[in-house]
């Protein structure tokens, strides 16, 4: 009986390999029309922006270009405001996804359980995703208009200390207001994705759980917290890629002022290559950038491998 | 789910505590409600309202009439539809185009060989790293290359390229959800590759595909750094250039009509995302989680 039967399998198995073979020869033909554009407009503008990096590149039109090896590097190493925008690019980065996946998290939460208003939560909660950041930047500039916005008039009447601070021009809050917003749109992709990590979650393990006597904060730290480990360790990885080269939003609400405290990585390579020409220069400052998000990847990714190793 | 759970008996102790430990979550229900809403309604309510209303000390969320000679000022006025035009003619195209190219491409990379479509799944990732201040660069000089600079078309092909990497990783997904038993069945019966491609894959995936489309339609329409880069003249502007430009110079005296074009350009995007709402949030995730 047992020999017929893994007979059978085996039989399958070699049919289905066939098959298998027989369209896969195919599928090339179906990756040409994608890979085609892909390579030629994914890989040759990446593998030349690397390049540029290299070059003495100019914006002006027919302009010789030639190969100066690492001397923009070394120029760059030297341009002390490059090194502030890029602090204030990895603190950007850090405290906007952080910031994010709190708030995402606390909504997600939220969303997860049986409460009034739920359908109108869940459609509030992916309203910062659908705009575009121009808008956000300007909705958010009528809030915080230092004049006659709301924000100013509520906190004048709590009688907040500070209130009448232009928060978007002053130099000690204009990074935690970006940050703030930055916040805002960053947390529905978040929300999201925790969310569903939470109702793949089976009801019958918490009620289990429940019977067993576990309280809600065993219930979170035992089940809640382990089952969306994966998603959030994805989250942060590619909010962290996101934010640290994100340009709309900065760009609109403060430009990079005042003072250029709030001036981002991605503000000081456009200002560069656009404003100045320096096409190698600016180049090269994207090469830093994209090493550095490697760089920070790295480190992050150890530090989860050895948290779960530990575990 | 809500189903299976009612039909459950509910636990008498946890009931009774229940009313009490809801007032926090109703206090933080307060506030996403707020943090998350009361923006829009505030742009709103600022683009009905007159401009002695809006220079006034304690302004008000209701405004005092409904003004809507923001709306025409800003239309008819300052060229919005002009760059309204242009967005939707940008997005759309960038959308098909996009379509068009990676349901081939992901049906291949679900299904080829493993070593291959690892290749393609990496480079998507690599791609993600590289900042965009880098790589427009290159796109930049390539555009102005075909004389494609501060054209439309010049646009499109930019975000072909850009939507390109994630449009695939979210429709392999979709791709690889459905079963290969199918295909497989197709194939015993005699059908081509081909004729498995367009008759079985293709009507299961248009839920994908349509999901997809969409979600590139919305990143082109929302989109502003390489539209800053790559137009120039105003008549080929895209609507977030447009309300940039605006809000920059006579936006800040012009408080109305800046809420009015604001508001208008978000429509769109908020209704494909009522529509759309369940299958955008499971599509980014089935890249992921079923890759």
């Amino acid at each position: 009986m047992s020999s017929v039967s893994t007979k059978e399998v085996k039989l399958k198995k070699a049919k289905k390999s066939k098959k298998a073979k027989l369209y896969n020869r195919g599928a090339w033909i179906y990756a040409m029309p994608a890979f085609i554009p892909l390579v030629l407009l994914s890989v040759v503008p990446l593998s030349q922006a690397v390049w540029t990096a290299f070059t003495d590149s100019v914006a002006g039109f027919d302009v010789k270009v030639s190969f100066i090896g690492f001397e923009n590097f070394r120029r760059l190493a030297g341009d002390t405001l490059f090194w502030q925008s890029f602090k204030i690019g990895i603190i950007w980065a850090v405290s906007v996804t952080f910031l994010a996946l709190f708030l995402g998290f606390g909504l997600a939460l939220l969303l997860n359980q049986k409460l009034r208003f739920l359908g109108l939560m869940r459609v509030l909660s992916l309203v910062p995703w659908a705009m575009p950041p121009v808008v956000v930047a300007i909705m958010w500039s009528l809030l915080l208009r230092p004049q006659s916005g709301p924000i100013v008039d509520l906190f004048t009447a709590l009688h907040i200390p500070g209130a009448q601070t232009d928060w978007l021009g002053d130099f000690n809050t204009a990074l935690p207001t970006v940050i703030l917003i930055g916040a805002w749109v960053g947390m529905p992709v978040i929300t999201v994705s925790i969310l569903a990590a939470l109702q793949g979650i089976p009801t019958e393990m918490v009620e289990a759980a429940i019977i067993d006597g576990a309280n809600a904060w065993k219930r979170f730290r035992y089940i809640t917290l382990p089952a969306i480990r994966a998603i959030t360790s994805a989250l942060i990885a590619l909010n962290i890629i996101w934010n640290f080269s994100s340009f709309g939003l900065v760009f609109v609400l403060t430009a990079g002022g005042p003072g250029g405290k709030t001036f981002v990585p991605a503000l000081f390579a456009y200002n560069e290559a656009f404003k100045y020409g320096n096409f190698g220069y600016a180049a090269s400052m994207g090469v830093v950038m994209a090493l550095a998000i490697v760089g920070m990847l790295s480190i992050y990714l150890r530090a989860t491998k050895k948290e779960d190793t530990q575990r | 789910m809500s189903t299976a759970s009612k039909q459950l008996p509910a636990i008498p102790v946890e009931k009774k505590k229940r009313k009490y430990y809801l007032i926090p979550t109703y206090i933080a229900v307060v506030f996403y409600v707020l943090f998350l809403g009361f923006p829009f309604i505030w742009m709103f309510s600022t683009s009905l309202k007159t401009p002695y209303e809006l220079l006034q000390l304690h302004p008000s969320l209701i405004p005092d009439g409904f003004y809507w000679q923001n709306y025409i000022d800003i239309i008819e006025k300052r060229g919005l539809i002009n760059s309204a035009k242009n967005s939707f003619i940008i997005a759309l195209l960038t959308a098909a185009l996009t379509t068009v190219f990676t349901v081939p491409a992901a049906y291949a990379i679900a299904r080829l060989r493993k070593v291959f479509s690892g290749v393609a799944t990496a480079w998507i990732l690599i791609s993600q790293v590289f900042p965009v201040s880098l790589v427009i660069i290159p796109l930049f000089m390539a555009v102005r290359r075909i004389g494609l600079l501060d054209t439309i078309w010049g646009l499109v092909l930019v975000y072909l390229v850009a939507s390109l990497p994630f449009a695939l990783w979210m429709l392999k997904g979709y791709v690889s959800s459905i079963p290969v038993d199918l295909e497989e069945a197709g194939a015993m019966d005699g059908a081509s590759s081909f004729q498995i491609l367009v008759r079985i894959v293709f009507p299961l995936l248009v839920p994908g595909i349509v999901a997809t489309a969409l979600f590139t339609f919305l990143n082109s329409w929302n989109e502003f750094f390489f539209a800053l880069v790559l137009i120039q003249s105003p008549e080929n502007e895209t609507l977030p250039l447009t309300l940039a430009r605006f809000m920059g110079s006579e936006g800040q005296v012009l408080l109305g009509p800046l809420a009015a074009g604001a508001f208008l350009a978000t429509i769109p995007s908020l209704v494909i995302f009522g529509v759309m709402q369940r299958k955008l949030a499971s599509g980014l995730l089935a890249g992921a989680v079923k890759g």
